[in-house]
């Protein structure tokens, strides 16, 4: 018999049920909420008159709508000038309250944007399941455990049950190897695999990604990696256990005690695909190909080098394909073969849960470092993933040099990843932004979404355009 | 949930890959803490010239001529024909609460997005899925004569359309809490002493993950 894959092991290890249409019930170990998409999941457990089935499993942050400016935040809830931000993040609050779920609240140091928070307080772990009201869930997959984005229906589903209905997804592979240039990162992978694959090209799989050089990532670059699974269709990613994955566990503070230390550990690192695991689908990509993305159009999928430029419609062998590029080129306002370091920037957001952790600032900040931000631009923006994340930067001195250089540094929230709150783009802006989307409208209504990382997206508001990293001085 | 059985209704034409959850709805109409109302702001972007503000009187911004729904033959379309990876992006059901709250039940495209797949299905909607060529063959009969009509039978598993018909599959479950109008939560707590069992048995081995359950 062949061996199990990663995902494998941990669905058959979540399987309450099996039903005979193919349909499973699975048990879910950890459940995460946040302001946007819980409020109905709950109103309709109120109406049918059901309870919370394990109050303990659930852990919640406002993220999405909360205000990054810290002037704007400095009385909590009651500051928050938008009048239905305010509502569903104090929605959220009561909720919480009333169900006896943990909230790290607006003013709480442990607040922040929910992919960071998990993480960082431990409470997402190898070998769990764990799912949240938002696609981008599939970053704890970097931990080894089966991470899921799922809708309020479902929200209200795992918050009664516990448990999720699902169909098994099939096994996919996708191995990077062989040596990375220093300054290509984890954000470079993935977009790279995008656009080598496209943004279905992961639908109705889970992704294992493996290889020497994501087993050379750290937990940060992993999660950067699983993050953006659910662009390429997937919704979940994975990366097996190993020590890396430990060792960030150790010490957090919703990890298992000292005492179960030992026991954890050992089962833990079972969460590596078995080395005749059978994958549905592998993918193998050399990363010595691999140079700083850039994406220039409206779906991740439209993504290039640094050194590249816009492709041409001639280039493309479907008439949906050429479609798309012409529906994208009008919207981006950029041309058939423009360069890519010719692309006019407006603003610079560096944050969201793709980008927005400790190891991300400190690139952005080494890049930064003594420089000033370009005077074409009307903006650039550092938004730390958490409270921690932001001190832990203070501690360093980054924020120093961010300021410094003429970068705003803000207090922990989605903020322009997805401009729920006040930070958007204006109609026709370009953004080098190391968010995960740059669908139309996705930053603010007729803004435009260049998608890079922390280094490229420093780098550009430095430059005001966008320079190849890896030349950098 | 509104049980499905069968649906006739007009078809529109939405002749675009890769459509993401944002430009079904828009993050500015997910401040609500309602699951109703979305309807006026279904594709915002692209079927007003204006930008759109929750609250906003809709009946009053200027429309955008050249998109589909605003079309007098597509106005009361319920059947959506669009192309590969619908409903991609964002985990938003507000996508399906929209697009159910204008009218939509029938959703044909050549591969929806997995999490928009599921959640439409929680909420009354079928997205069925076709082969490419027959959507080709579809958008074809549809230009041919805008504002044509469809049947879909979840019961036969058959479209009528242009005097054709086809036959559409779906995972049986799916078909049964369509068919039903079934609340899976009910039907979940039926084996709520299954779970406890799991739990129990879950507790042995990876004790540190149950430290609240004193089973």
């Amino acid at each position: 018999m062949a061996g199990k894959t990663l995902y494998d092991k941990l669905w058959q290890t979540h399987l309450v049920e099996q039903r005979d249409d193919g349909t499973a019930l699975l048990y879910i170990d950890r459940h995460l909420l946040h302001e946007v998409t819980s409020p109905q999941a709950f109103e309709g457990m109120r109406i049918a008159g059901r309870r919370v089935w394990r109050a303990a499993a659930n852990f919640a942050t406002p993220d999405h709508n909360v205000p990054t400016d810290p002037e704007e935040r400095r009385d909590g809830i009651e500051g928050i000038s938008d009048p239905l931000s305010r509502l569903q993040v104090e929605t959220l609050k009561n909720n919480c309250a009333a169900q006896n779920i943990t909230e790290f609240g607006m003013l709480d140091q442990r607040q922040g944007i929910v992919h960071v928070v998990g993480p960082e307080q431990g409470i997402t772990q190898p070998g769990m399941t764990l799912v949240c009201g938002d696609s981008h869930t599939s970053t704890h997959g970097a931990f080894g455990a089966l991470a899921q984005g799922i809708g309020t229906s479902e929200v209200e589903h795992v918050l009664t049950t516990q448990c999720l209905l699902q169909n098994k997804a099939r096994n996919m592979l996708i191995s990077v190897n062989g040596p990375l240039h220093p300054r290509v990162g984890a954000k470079d992978i993935v977009l790279y695999i995008i656009g080598h694959i496209g943004t279905s090209g992961g639908t109705g799989c889970t992704i294992e990604f493996g290889g020497t050089a994501i087993g050379k990532l750290s937990m940060e670059g992993r999660m950067t990696i699983c993050n953006m699974a659910i662009e390429a269709g997937a919704r979940a990613g994975l990366v097996a256990v190993d020590d890396t994955t430990i060792d960030y566990l150790r010490g957090r503070p919703y990890a298992p005690s000292e005492a179960q230390w030992a026991q954890a550990e050992q089962y833990w690192r079972t969460m590596v695909s078995d080395d005749d695991a059978v994958f549905d689908t592998t993918v193998t990509i050399d990363a010595a190909d691999i140079v700083p993305q850039v994406t220039w159009g409206t779906s991740p999928e439209m993504v290039t080098g640094v050194d590249g430029h816009i492709p041409y419609a001639s280039d493309m062998s479907h008439d949906q394909k050429r479609q798309s590029l012409r529906l994208a080129l009008e919207y981006m306002g950029v041309k058939e073969g423009q360069p890519i370091s010719e692309i006019p920037l407006d603003r610079i957001f560096i944050g969201s849960c793709t980008n927005s952790r400790i190891e991300d600032l400190r690139q952005a900040a080494e890049v930064v470092k003594g420089r000033k931000v370009a005077a074409s631009l009307t903006q650039a923006l550092v938004v730390p993933g958490s409270g921690l994340v932001q001190q832990q930067a203070v501690e360093e001195g980054l924020d120093v040099i961010f300021r410094e250089a003429g970068f705003e540094w803000r207090d922990p929230g989605c903020s322009m990843c997805l401009a729920m709150n006040a930070d958007k783009l204006e109609e026709g802006e370009h953004c080098a932004s190391t968010s995960n989307r740059n669908f139309e409208g996705r930053q603010g209504y007729g803004g435009r979404t260049h998608l890079v990382s922390p280094q490229m997206a420093a780098a550009a508001a430095i430059t005001g355009h966008f320079v190849d990293i890896r030349h950098w001085s | 949930m509104q049980p499905f059985t069968q649906h006739s209704g007009i078809v529109a034409p939405f002749d675009r890959a890769n459509v993401d959850t944002d430009l079904i709805i828009p993050k500015q109409f997910l401040k609500s803490v309602l699951r109703s109302g979305f309807g006026v702001n279904l594709f915002d972007q692209l079927r007003y010239l204006d930008e759109g503000q929750p609250e906003m009187d809709t009946s009053t911004r200027p429309l955008q001529p050249d998109f589909i729904l605003n079309q007098p033959q597509y106005k009361n379309a319920s059947i959506l024909l669009t192309r590969d990876n619908f409903g991609c992006g964002s985990s938003r059901e507000h996508a399906p609460w929209a697009l159910l709250d204008y009218g939509f039940r029938v959703l044909l495209a050549p591969s929806f997005a997995d999490i928009f797949y599921n959640n439409c299905c929680k909420n009354g909607i079928l997205p069925i899925v076709l082969d490419e060529s027959t959507i080709n063959w579809l958008f074809k009969k549809v230009y041919a004569q805008p504002g044509m009509a469809m049947t879909v039978d979840l019961v036969t598993f058959e479209i009528l359309a242009a005097d054709t018909t086809l036959s559409f599959t779906i995972e049986p479950y799916r078909r049964d809490c369509l068919l039903q109008g079934l609340d899976d939560i009910a039907l979940t707590l039926q084996r709520a002493e299954r779970i406890r069992e799991y739990e129990n048995k879950r507790k042995q081995e990876c004790p540190w993950l149950f430290e609240d359950l004193e089973l």
